[in-house]
Parts: C-alpha cells; sequence; structure tokens
C-alpha cells in the first residue's frame, strides 16, 4: 500500500478516478466538473470592468469551484509531500525528441530550463509560460470550457459542442508541438 | 450584446444558491482532484509532450477511461432519473451549439496554450501546489487571456 501511494498512479486508476469526479459533483449539487470558469470567476470578483461576461453573482454561482481550486493546489501539495521526488518516466522516444529540441533537464513535472522564474526574461521560458498560459485563459472562455468541463463533463454528456472543442484541443496541441516549439526551445 | 450571440451563448452561470454547508466538502473533493492530477502525472508538461507526440498511450487510456466512467455514471444517473443529496433532479445544463466557431477556434486556441505551458487549468493550480511556483505566472497570465476574451466577446464569431 505504501509503494502504491508513493509510486505514480497507473492509468487503469487514475483514469476512472478523474471520471468518478463527474457524478460525485452532480450529486452533491448538481455541479458539472469543470475548471476553467474559475478563470472567469476570478475575473468577475477582481475586476469585472462593468463587462457583460464578468457581470453575474460569483460567490453564488462560483465560490463552491474557487474552493474545488484551492483544494487542488492543496491537493499537489500534499501528493508532493509523500511520494519519492517525482521523476516522470515517459517515453526513450519522447526524451530524445525532446533533448533535439535542447531540453536537457529531465526531472521534475516540467523542465527547470523553461519553468523557473528567472527562466521568463528568455524568449522560450516566457512564451512557455505567459504566452502559453495567456492562450489557455482565452482559448477556454472561448471554448467556455477545457479538458475537465468539454474532455470529461461533455464527452460524458454526450454533447457534439464538446467534441468540437476536444477536436480543437487536439489541433491547437500538435500544431504547437510539431511547429512552435522548434522554432521557440 | 446581439441577439444572436445572446441566443448562441449560456448567459451567466447558474445560479442556484449556494448552501455555505457544502463548502468543506468541495475542498475535499478539490485535494482529491489535485492528488490525482500529482499522482496520474497528468500534470506534467513531459507527458503531454510524450501524448502530442503519440509515443505512449498513457493519456490517452487516462482520458478515455476517465470519460467512460463519467458517461457510464451520467447514463445511469439519467436513467435512474437520480436527485443530488439535497432532492434536486440532477441535470446538466446542455451546451448550446450555435455555429460551433466558438468550440471549434476557442478549442484551438486553448489546445495551443496546452501544448506550450504543458498544462490545462486544473493542472495549472496543482503544478503550484507541487512548488512549480512560476505557474502562478501562467495563472495570471491566463486571467488576462479569460479577461480579454470578456472584452472582445461581443466581437468575436460564436
Amino acid at each position: 500500500m505504501a509503494s502504491f501511494v508513493a509510486a505514480p498512479w497507473p492509468w487503469y486508476v487514475a483514469g476512472p478516478v478523474i471520471g468518478f469526479f463527474v457524478p460525485a459533483l452532480l450529486i452533491l449539487g448538481n455541479r458539472v466538473f469543470g475548471v476553467s470558469s474559475n478563470l472567469r470567476h476570478l475575473c468577475s470578483a477582481a475586476f469585472p470592468a462593468r463587462l457583460e461576461y464578468f457581470r453575474y453573482d460569483w460567490k453564488r454561482t462560483g465560490l463552491w469551484n474557487l474552493v474545488f481550486v484551492a483544494g487542488i493546489l492543496l491537493g499537489g501539495f500534499l501528493a508532493a509531500r509523500w511520494g519519492v521526488p517525482l521523476n516522470v518516466a515517459i517515453s526513450e522516444q519522447t526524451r530524445l525528441a525532446l533533448t533535439r529540441l535542447g531540453i536537457h533537464d529531465f526531472s521534475g513535472l516540467a523542465p527547470h530550463e523553461l519553468f523557473r522564474w528567472s527562466a521568463l526574461l528568455t524568449v522560450r521560458g516566457f512564451v512557455s509560460v505567459i504566452v502559453g498560459g495567456f492562450l489557455v485563459g482565452f482559448g477556454t472562455a472561448y471554448a467556455g470550457g477545457c479538458t475537465s468541463g468539454h474532455a470529461i463533463s461533455g464527452l460524458a454528456a454526450l454533447q457534439l459542442s464538446s467534441l468540437i472543442a476536444v477536436v480543437g484541443f487536439f489541433a491547437g496541441g500538435l500544431i504547437a508541438t510539431h511547429f512552435l516549439l522548434p522554432l521557440f526551445l | 450584446m446581439s441577439t444572436a450571440l445572446a441566443a448562441n451563448q449560456p448567459a451567466n452561470p447558474d445560479r442556484r444558491a449556494q448552501p455555505w454547508i457544502a463548502l468543506p466538502i468541495y475542498l475535499l473533493l478539490g485535494i482529491g482532484f489535485g492528488i490525482t492530477l500529482t499522482k496520474s502525472e497528468v500534470l506534467s508538461w513531459f507527458r503531454i509532450q510524450e501524448m502530442f507526440r503519440f509515443q505512449s498511450p498513457r493519456m490517452y487510456e487516462i482520458i478515455g477511461s476517465a470519460v467512460a466512467v463519467a458517461a457510464a455514471s451520467v447514463a445511469l444517473i439519467r436513467r435512474l432519473g437520480l436527485k443530488t443529496v439535497s432532492g434536486e433532479p440532477i441535470a446538466i445544463p446542455p451546451k448550446s451549439l450555435g455555429r460551433g466557431v466558438r468550440y471549434a477556434v476557442g478549442g484551438t486556441i486553448f489546445g495551443l496554450g496546452w501544448a506550450l505551458t504543458g498544462a490545462c487549468p486544473g493542472p495549472l493550480f496543482a503544478l503550484v501546489g507541487n512548488g512549480v511556483t512560476v505557474m502562478i505566472a501562467a495563472i495570471a497570465s491566463a486571467l488576462a487571456g479569460t479577461w480579454l476574451y470578456g472584452l472582445l466577446r461581443p466581437r468575436l464569431p460564436h
């Protein structure tokens, strides 16, 4: 059991556990599992600027989700305490491809060469963190959902809109991986 | 806002009252989800790269089985007409399709960001908890992106 807790979960544990959040939130309070709406709630709370899109009662509709997201942060913190220092066992092919792009540090969850504060002053760090983050925020708001809201909740409810969104997610991801990354890494 | 836009898009989020008593439960569920994102490694930039390069089935197995479990649960909830713990009928508000432009274009823009940061919104927060604190800057930038959408929304095709 202890080694199970410390080691990364196999896919057949991880996937079903993620899927379980959909019925859990529905049964608990008719809530639809989806994380990106919190970005909207935070904007609505902090700088609504009288924009129509941010004019709603965020406490009434979004407080549960903001609390959920605070939990996600805390859960990440707790999980990091238990495990052995994480080293993600990616395939050798991926490691080779990334090495060719100039990634050399494979420790941790994300390459330190890109994802540390001082790297924000480099082109590749800035594009990865700031440009990437901006596109995540703009894209999820435009599409009305992210991986959780569209790929998990939306597909589970057999919504065509979510299927279109998920095809878009992968189109964008493939373009960025195969055409953009080689340009700036 | 034009009426076409209003018809295309769900109005502001639902306005059901929030029972304060339930908030600690949402916190616990969130903690569980943060642990799951970490232990499944789906929050790792390396795993996202592996996925978009089709070099391991792992991410597809995780997403596929997550959707399967969620879809089976939703089907069961609908079939049995289950209610929430407080006795409300369970309803998933459908996302109106409209012309579908917002899903295709917005989805693609998000996909670009997903591959660049190696994280979608849930993992951004879980990564901060895991000590990758620079993701605070990514979250701030994501808020700026969401805000810009709020500003441009009346002029964007949906």
